[in-house]
């Protein structure tokens, strides 16, 4: 289980209980889930509905408390953490990719990715430029003016993927992101999250129960009834870039 | 931060607008209501306010309003004019009378007898005929409203002719009036006249209009004519008080106009509060994003209160607007309307509104504080 990663550069978790509900409605969803994810990696975690695995990525990305255990991200202990500072950790070190996007309808493009350099205090003006450069990154440099209806699934999973990076997060997180969308674009995301977000200091966990993407990991780790069943590296892991993008990822 | 907020706001221009609508409704109804309260209200003082060149009236202690008349002695004319302080003093008769139109119809009216020779408390807004003509025997001018309720249809020219209380009365000059609380005719003469219009009775007098003399204060001069005469002696400002305090305390108006200012508030508070309240609920995913990337609960209240301040400023304005075009419009075209606004109302608008837009956000404030940000995973905001 263990990759061998300094601990302040990754994610460590030590008998992570995590309960819903109090007295007879109380479901336990995390058993004592013991695991660690290096940075400049690409970790899935799969395994079947109801298994934990949002729960411990919601966790891991300091939106949730949990029950009992420890979790140390990028070096700090989550647990101790008030929620203000939660929230300031997950502001300049975490990075969201959510299943449906969840883009902001009323913003444009670049004003989408704007947000996180904004909520870090950047002005307006000036995260509107960096977002423009990530968005043209992303293949999106013409469509920055546009709406999040204006655009395609795969495009509007771009945005998202672009917002998720700009504040250049250590931090990486991916819930489901091919669910929403066909499999050649999903296809064509993951090789973006592959290219573009994968570094070498960045810790990227994906959420995904899509087994078509499981090519682009480093190591799965499944998850099972709230414990961690399975932890396998990928040795073959395809190489090829499948979305055709010419991408520049060293300023990501 | 607030651009975020205002473009979540106006993303959505169906919600937006009943938002708008809301508030603007609300504050159409209070502004509107609370006018005609008090236009209303003002409508009991006309004859006070239109008096003009006055500094004190003078009246029977026990006197709580205008058309509470109370006689006093003829003498008292005298006694005020003694009290130092005073530039001048002269009667003022103001009371009931019954005229007989040429067709034989009887109309109740508002008779006023002002100074003889000063013509003091005379209206000063002639339409036709000269205020000096008032110096003719019999001469009465009348306001237009009543001449209009008495020879309907007629355009206004002088030398119409009314008998009151078997006395013929020649009309010499038409004025504008402010409106009266009783819709009445109010009918001008000389003091002399007056007694001849009226059935005869010991006194007569129920006010004194008095003057200072430059330089002195009118509540201190007022207070030397109640001490030294014991009547009641007030200034134009305090007799209108005294009046509208009493139409407050004794008539239903306050309670019917109010328990309307009310509902328009709550009726404001309902519909702004329940569609800003779904806005934010329907917004909760965008909220609960924002929260988890980071955004601070603080930074989140100050976007709900932005959003629920630019409704309220928006709909306060346009409800204002719409209230100040209704009043002109209605009043040109019924001017029985009672409508004034004073800034008063605008201001007191101004906090319901305030109030109606911060009650609105705080069950949305509620929803989003409450929010957990790990709720964003899987689309699980609901």
């Amino acid at each position: 289980m263990t990759t061998g990663v300094l601990v302040g550069e990754g994610v460590t978790c030590h008998n992570l209980i995590k309960d819903y509900g109090a007295g007879d409605a109380r479901v336990r969803a995390l058993r004592g889930v013991d695991v660690e994810i290096a940075a400049g990696e690409l970790t899935l975690l799969v395994g079947p509905s109801g298994c934990g695995k949002t729960t411990l990525i919601s966790i891991l990305a300091g939106t949730l408390e949990p029950t009992n255990g420890e979790v140390t991200v990028l070096g700090k202990d989550l647990t101790r953490l008030t929620k203000r500072e939660k929230g300031a950790f997950r502001a300049q070190n975490v990075g969201f990719v959510f299943q449906q996007f969840n883009l902001l309808p009323s913003l444009t493009a670049a004003e989408n990715v704007a947000v996180p350099l904004v909520i870090n205090g950047y002005s307006k003006a000036s995260a509107i430029v960096q977002a423009g450069q990530v968005l043209k990154l992303m293949g999106l440099g013409d469509r920055m003016n546009s709406l999040p209806s204006q655009l395609s699934g795969g495009q509007q999973q771009r945005v998202a993927i672009a917002r998720a990076l700009v504040h250049k997060p250590r931090l990486l997180v991916c819930d489901e992101p091919t669910s929403a969308i066909d499999a050649r674009t999903g296809h064509a995301i993951m090789t973006l999250i592959r290219e573009v977000a994968l570094q070498p200091d960045r810790v990227t966990v994906v959420v995904t129960h899509d087994q078509r993407v499981f090519e682009f990991a480093d190591r799965i780790i499944t998850l099972e009834d709230g414990r961690v069943a399975g932890d396998r590296s990928v040795e073959a892991r395809v190489e090829q870039t499948h979305s055709g993008l010419k991408i520049e990822s060293s300023t990501l | 931060m607030t651009w975020i907020a205002l473009k979540m706001l106006t993303g959505d221009r169906g919600k937006y607008f009943a938002i708008i609508f809301g508030i603007t409704f609300a504050s159409l109804l209070i502004t509107e209501q609370s006018g005609i309260f008090c236009g209303v209200m003002l409508r009991t003082t006309s004859q006070i306010r239109d008096i003009e060149g006055v500094d004190i009236w003078v009246m029977n202690p026990n006197v709580r309003y205008m058309d509470d008349l109370k006689a006093i002695s003829d003498d008292d004319v005298f006694r005020v004019r003694s009290v130092p302080g005073v530039a001048w003093a002269v009667s003022l008769y103001r009371g009931s009378g019954q005229a007989q139109l040429a067709n034989g119809d009887y109309q109740s009216l508002i008779l006023i007898g002002i100074d003889d020779s000063t013509l003091v408390g005379a209206p000063t807004k002639m339409l036709v005929g000269k205020l000096g003509d008032l110096q003719n025997a019999d001469a009465v001018i009348v306001d237009e409203a009543g001449y209009r309720q008495m020879w309907p249809g007629e355009p206004l020219r002088t030398g119409k002719v009314i008998e009151m209380n078997d006395c013929r009365a020649v009309v010499v000059g038409v004025f504008r009036a402010s409106q009266t609380w009783m819709t009445m005719p109010v009918v001008y003469t000389r003091f002399s006249q007056a007694v001849f219009f009226v059935p005869a009775v010991r006194r007569l007098m129920p006010f004194v209009l008095a003057k200072c003399k430059p330089g002195l204060s009118v509540p201190g001069v007022a207070r030397r004519i109640g001490a030294q005469t014991g009547l009641q002696a007030l200034s134009k400002q305090e007799f209108m008080n005294l009046t509208m305090m009493y139409y407050l305390k004794h008539t239903g108006i306050p309670i019917n106009i109010g328990t309307t200012v009310l509902l328009g508030f709550f009726v404001g508070c309902a519909i702004a509060g329940q569609t800003f309240y779904l806005f934010t609920v329907e917004n909760l995913k965008q909220f609960g994003t924002l929260k988890a990337m980071g955004m601070s609960d603080r930074r989140l209240v100050g976007m709900i209160l932005t959003q629920a301040l630019l409704v309220g400023a928006i709909g306060y304005g346009l409800g204002v607007g719409l209230t100040t075009i209704y009043g002109i419009v209605a009043q040109r075209g019924m001017p029985l309307l009672a409508f004034f606004l004073p800034w008063q109302v605008v201001a007191g608008t101004g906090v319901a509104v305030l109030l109606i837009s911060l009650i609105s956000s705080v069950l949305s404030i509620h929803r989003v504080l409450v929010l957990e940000p790990a709720m964003v995973f899987q689309g699980g905001v609901a």
